[in-house]
This record gives structure tokens, C-alpha cells and sequence, in this order.
């Protein structure tokens, strides 16, 4: 077992520690629509030095077959009253006030996706179910480029699910502009197939006041990339951020969080738990925060927990946070990976609970605040299945080991 | 009847200087429908017997055997241990977080009757458990032990003793951190249990106080990891008398 990872700093330290205020983020690298902004990586790239680039099937060039459609047309049927889903053009997708590319994949799906999509929810909309959009790939060969835009009109209130299903190379560029005031829960749930690649940045606005929860729950896929992006559109906005991943034998799940204080009385949360298992399963967390100059009275905390269940797997857990100002409510991370907590086990045990029993208890009890916190009430049964599955995978294993 | 043996027992743990003897061969007998007490100064193996015999992996055995109603417990797994009959009430109760305490009851009664409880009369059983231990049925709700008082702690390690019904039961330090009026609650909890056919009890504690309402059959002082000397309750008013001073001060043989 391989494990980085930050002590904790004060924020004192850190603001001392803080180099000269001219500084935009050195971790994140500008938005731009242009391809040549984003060179082809080497690997020893910041950003790209965790990830395995040899898996990523091609997503870092133009596609060799003409991309697939995971779903999205069809998704239009099944929408709530109001809710439109519509295509738009590239000039349009940018007056709309889309957020750029800021890697080489994502500048590959503006260059290449066939249509640009605008999910449309009206100001002031209160959904009852949740918006499912269920994508499904049919095989590793295909490459899938998709393009979105989730608008949330201003008081709107919306649960936005996306499923991933089935197998694909899948390259995703997905902005959620959330208008003042709105209340918007995204939940994008990975259950792909073994040997599936997913690459995504979820670009997230958040409007004046305006509440954001978006989650990240992935469990299938042989390699997925994801980067949530969080920044501001006006004071006193609120974006929570949780993950739940489970990372079997081969398995490259890397989550890549940045949140930008751009904005005064802004606040973040980050919550990322993880377990892993089997020979080579990797798990990468990032978590870069920056407060900007102007960020006063701001308030962020990022978490980040793995479980390592099995020899042979490695945890990366790299929080990085960059203060600008000190004139802040509060900033803090944490980060810790280890193994089941003998004392648990032996407690539950010592009550007659059998040891396979008792770790999926303590796993179950270790994701469960976070299913409930994700607030998707429809999906919490399955991600719950989904736990127990990747966990019986464990005690099989380790009964013949 | 059932009987507890624990036959000249020595337990090391390891240090950063390499395994440490603790126990040195502690041989005591407890039959069901007994009490004793296991009374002693700190680092004397008091606590260490328990975890042993619970089979904490902390600790290693090097010597002896502890058997119950003949069957040999050192070879069975913790869980095994359990299901056997022993239980043993933790001075330092684990949190769990993310399990509640319903579904753990639940899971270990399951565990230890090899089918699941009715869920009608189970739901009264553990409200009444959590009741005579003045615990509100929120508890049910609540994450094993995460943010439990050290109070409730202790009243919570009694109400799964009362549901969970085994032949030995072990409490160590069950008493350290309760006031009076706690200390009371549990001390009905404990006599309820021991009340019960075919119980028997091996409280270990540092003080006496507990021992005015849980009358000890049997009192065995521990210390430097043997039994320095068993008697009836009188011992233990001795201790409280005197303290541990004659034992720890004895001329050396």
C-alpha cells in the first residue's frame, strides 16, 4: 500500500505560506477554447501525473470513428413539465456563458461533438422526481463525446441524476450555470462495465445565493477521470461536494475537485470517501481550493477518507489549498486513508458477528452518512446494492486467498 | 450448569522493546450462577484477562488454555468466542459510525441464534432493554457508541447484555466513570442478568464501590499478572479498608 497525503494546516500557515498575491492557481490550468491552449500531455503534468494516459483510449486526439450517442437523444421523452432538453449552436453555447475547457479532453469535445445540449430548467421551476438521464454505452470501441449545458433558471429548485452504464470511451464537458437562489442537486453515478473509460469535467457556476450539491459516485469503468469544478457568479453561494468511489483490482478512479473562491461569503464543502481493493486498484483524490484576494468572509472544507481493504492497492489523497486572503470565516482539509479499524471489528465480532459480517457493517456504516447526505432518496438503495457487491467481491476473495 | 475455566493463563502483548508478559499464569474457576470480582491495581492484568479471554488480537497467549463447559475457547475466533455464550462489556466501548445501534443489535442477535429475532416482540425487547438502562429509544437510531456520554457508554454495554443473553459474562470496568446515580442503574441491569438460570459473572474493577450492589461470590486479587489471593466478599472490604498496600508490600518469597 503506496499513500500520499497532506497533514493538515492551519490557516495561519497557510496564508503565510501563500506566495505573492498575483497568482491566478498554478494547479489549474486557465479555461480556453482553443485546442492549442491544451498540448497533448506528457504525463508530468500537474494534472496529469496520477493518471495512466496509456489507458485512456485515445480521448487525448480527435476521434478516429465518428462518436455514438450514449442516450441523450432519447432522454428528451421522459423529462418533467418545463424541463426542455434542446440542442444549440457552438456560438450560442458560449453566449450562454458556457465554462471553457480547461484540459485537452474537454477541449476535444467542444472540437468534436456532433451538437451542443441544453438542458433547460425555468426560473423558479420546483421538481418533484428528479431528472434521470440515462446514458448507456454498448461497447469500449465506441468514443462518445458529449456536450452539455444544464441551465437552473434563478429560485429553481431540481435533482439531475446521470447514469453511466454499459461500456464506451466517454469524454464529457458538462456546465451547470445555476441561476441566484436556486437549489440544484447533481448526482452523475458511474456503474460502467470493466473495461469502460470516462473522462468529465462538470463546470459548475454557482448563482448569487444559490445552493449547489453535486456528487460523484463511482464504482465501474477501468479507468474514470472526473473533475468538478466549482466557482462563483455573485456572493453568499453554497456548493457541497461529495464522492463515494469503490476501486476493485485494476481500476484507475481518479476525482479531481477544484473550487474557486471568486466571490465574497461563499462556501464549500468536500466530502470524498473511498475504498479500495485487489492488486493494483488506484484511487486518486485532489482537492484544490483557492481563495481568492477578493474571497473575504469565506468559508471551505474539504475531507477526504479511503479505506484500503486489501494489500496491493494505492491511495493518492492530495489536498492543495491556496489562500490569498486571511479575511475569512474559516478554512480547513483532511485527509486519511487506512485500513479497516481492528477495535471495530473486534467489538462487533466480540458480539457474535461473524468478520466478513462485521467489515461490510463498518464499510456500510462508513458510506452511509454519505448516501444520505448525497439526498437522492431513488438512488440510495442502489448505491447502497452497489456497496455490498463491491464488498462481497473482498470476502470471496478472501476466502480463497 | 456451565463452568468457565481459566487454567494457568499467560498473555503477552508487543512493546516497541519486544512481547511483554503480562499475565504470568492466572488459574481461577467461575460456575454459573456465580459472581466474581477480579479486583487489583492498575497494570496488575486485570483487563488484560478479559481481552484474552475475548480474544482480542492484541494479545498474545503463550501459555495455558480457558475452557468453557470443557470446550477449549483459545482455538475459537473472536466471533465463535461470542456465540459460545461469553460476552464481554468493554471499558472503553468502540464507535461504530454509520451503524446504528438496531441494526447492530440485530445483526448480533441474528449472529448468536442463527435466525433473526421477530421483529414485533424484538422492537419492545430493545426499547425495554434501552428503558431499564434510562436510555431513550432514540438510541436505536443512533451510530454505535459515536457520541455517547461515558455514561451511556456503560448503560449501552449492559442493555446488549440483557439482549443478548449469554452464559459468561465478563465486565470490565463497567463501573470506571459513572456517577451514583448510574452506577446504580447499572448495577440493577447486572443483578437482572445475573438473576437469570445458568448465569455467570466475572466483574473486574478497580474499586469497591460497585461491590456494595453487585454482591461478588468470590474475590480474587490480581496482582503482577497472577492471583495473589481469592476469598469471599469479606476480601473485598479488606481492599476497601486498607487498599492494596499488604499486596503490592508483601515480603518477597
Amino acid at each position: 500500500m503506496t499513500v500520499t497525503q497532506t497533514p493538515a494546516e492551519t490557516v495561519a500557515g497557510a496564508v503565510e505560506a501563500a506566495p505573492g498575491a498575483q497568482i491566478e492557481s498554478h494547479l489549474n490550468p486557465p479555461p480556453s477554447y482553443d485546442l492549442g491552449d491544451h498540448p497533448a500531455p506528457t504525463g508530468r503534468e500537474e494534472i496529469w501525473r496520477f493518471t495512466p494516459l496509456k489507458r485512456l483510449g485515445g480521448l487525448l486526439e480527435a476521434p478516429a470513428s465518428a462518436p455514438v450517442d450514449l442516450g441523450w437523444a432519447a432522454a428528451g421523452d421522459a423529462l418533467p413539465a418545463g424541463v426542455t432538453l434542446t440542442t444549440v449552436s457552438d456560438a450560442e453555447a458560449r453566449e450562454l456563458g458556457e465554462v471553457p475547457p480547461n484540459d485537452r479532453p474537454s477541449a476535444l469535445v467542444v472540437e468534436h461533438a456532433d451538437v451542443v445540449r441544453l438542458l433547460d430548467v425555468p426560473a423558479e421551476a420546483e421538481l418533484d422526481e428528479p431528472i434521470v438521464l440515462d446514458l448507456r454505452g454498448t461497447s469500449a470501441e465506441d468514443v462518445s463525446l458529449s456536450r452539455t449545458i444544464v441551465r437552473i433558471g434563478r429560485f429553481a429548485q431540481a435533482t439531475i441524476v446521470l447514469l453511466h452504464s454499459g461500456s464506451a470511451r466517454h469524454s464529457a464537458l458538462t456546465s451547470y450555470l445555476v441561476g441566484d437562489g436556486a437549489n440544484v442537486t447533481v448526482l452523475t453515478l458511474q456503474d460502467w462495465d470493466d473495461d469502460a473509460v470516462h473522462l468529465g469535467r462538470d463546470a459548475i457556476r454557482v448563482g448569487r445565493d444559490a445552493t449547489v450539491r453535486h456528487a460523484a459516485v463511482t464504482f465501474g469503468g477501468d479507468l474514470v477521470r472526473l473533475n468538478a469544478n466549482v466557482e462563483y457568479d455573485g456572493p453568499g453561494g453554497s456548493a457541497e461536494l461529495l464522492g463515494l468511489y469503490f476501486a476493485d483490482a485494476g481500476q484507475h478512479l481518479e476525482h479531481r475537485l477544484f473550487v474557486d473562491h471568486n466571490q465574497p461569503r461563499t462556501s464549500s464543502n468536500v466530502v470524498y470517501k473511498g475504498a479500495l481493493q485487489g492488486e493494483r486498484a488506484h484511487t486518486v483524490w485532489i482537492g484544490n481550493v483557492l481563495i481568492r484576494k477578493v474571497a473575504e468572509g469565506i468559508e471551505t472544507y474539504e475531507e477526504n477518507r479511503n479505506l484500503v481493504l486489501t494489500d496491493g492497492c494505492q491511495a493518492d489523497s492530495v489536498p492543495n489549498l491556496e489562500i490569498e486572503t486571511g479575511e475569512i470565516e474559516g478554512a480547513g482539509h483532511a485527509s486519511a486513508t487506512a485500513r479497516f479499524d481492528d477495535e471495530q471489528l473486534f467489538y462487533l465480532r466480540s458480539r457474535g458477528i461473524a468478520d466478513d459480517e462485521a467489515r461490510r457493517l463498518v464499510l456500510e456504516g462508513f458510506f452511509a452518512d454519505l448516501i444520505r447526505k448525497v439526498g437522492v432518496p431513488a438512488l440510495e438503495e442502489r448505491m447502497t446494492a452497489s456497496v455490498e457487491r463491491e464488498l462481497a467481491r473482498t470476502v470471496r476473495a478472501g476466502e480463497t486467498a | 450448569m456451565s463452568k468457565l475455566e481459566i487454567r494457568d493463563l499467560q498473555v503477552s502483548v508487543d512493546t516497541e522493546d519486544g512481547p511483554k508478559e503480562i499475565l504470568k499464569g492466572v488459574t481461577l474457576t467461575i460456575e454459573s450462577g456465580q459472581t466474581h470480582a477480579i479486583m487489583g491495581p492498575n497494570g496488575s492484568g486485570k483487563s488484560t484477562t478479559a481481552y484474552s479471554i475475548a480474544g482480542h488480537p492484541k494479545y498474545t497467549v503463550t501459555g495455558g488454555e480457558v475452557l468453557l463447559d470443557g470446550e477449549d475457547v483459545l482455538s475459537m475466533s473472536v466471533d465463535e468466542r461470542a456465540r459460545a455464550g461469553l460476552f464481554l462489556a468493554m471499558q472503553y466501548p468502540v464507535e461504530v459510525p454509520g451503524v446504528s445501534m438496531a441494526n447492530f443489535l440485530r445483526t448480533a442477535k441474528t449472529a448468536l441464534d442463527g435466525e433473526a429475532p421477530k421483529l414485533r416482540t424484538w422492537v419492545k425487547d430493545v426499547n425495554g432493554a434501552l428503558d431499564r438502562m434510562r436510555l431513550d429509544t432514540a438510541f436505536s437510531a443512533r451510530s454505535v457508541n459515536e457520541g455517547f456520554s461515558g455514561g451511556e457508554k456503560k448503560r449501552a454495554e449492559i442493555a446488549q447484555l440483557d439482549l443478548l443473553d449469554p452464559k459468561f459474562a465478563i465486565l470490565d470496568e463497567i463501573d470506571s466513570g459513572l456517577d451514583i446515580d448510574a452506577l446504580k442503574v447499572v448495577s440493577d441491569g447486572i443483578n437482572a442478568f445475573s438473576g437469570r438460570d445458568g448465569k455467570g459473572l466475572l466483574l473486574i474493577t478497580h474499586y469497591t464501590r460497585i461491590l456494595r450492589y453487585v454482591q461478588p461470590d468470590v474475590v480474587h486479587v490480581f496482582v503482577d499478572g497472577r492471583v495473589a489471593e481469592s476469598g469471599g466478599p469479606e476480601l473485598a472490604d479488606e481492599l476497601e479498608a486498607n487498599g492494596y498496600d499488604r499486596f503490592l508490600h508483601a515480603p518477597l518469597a
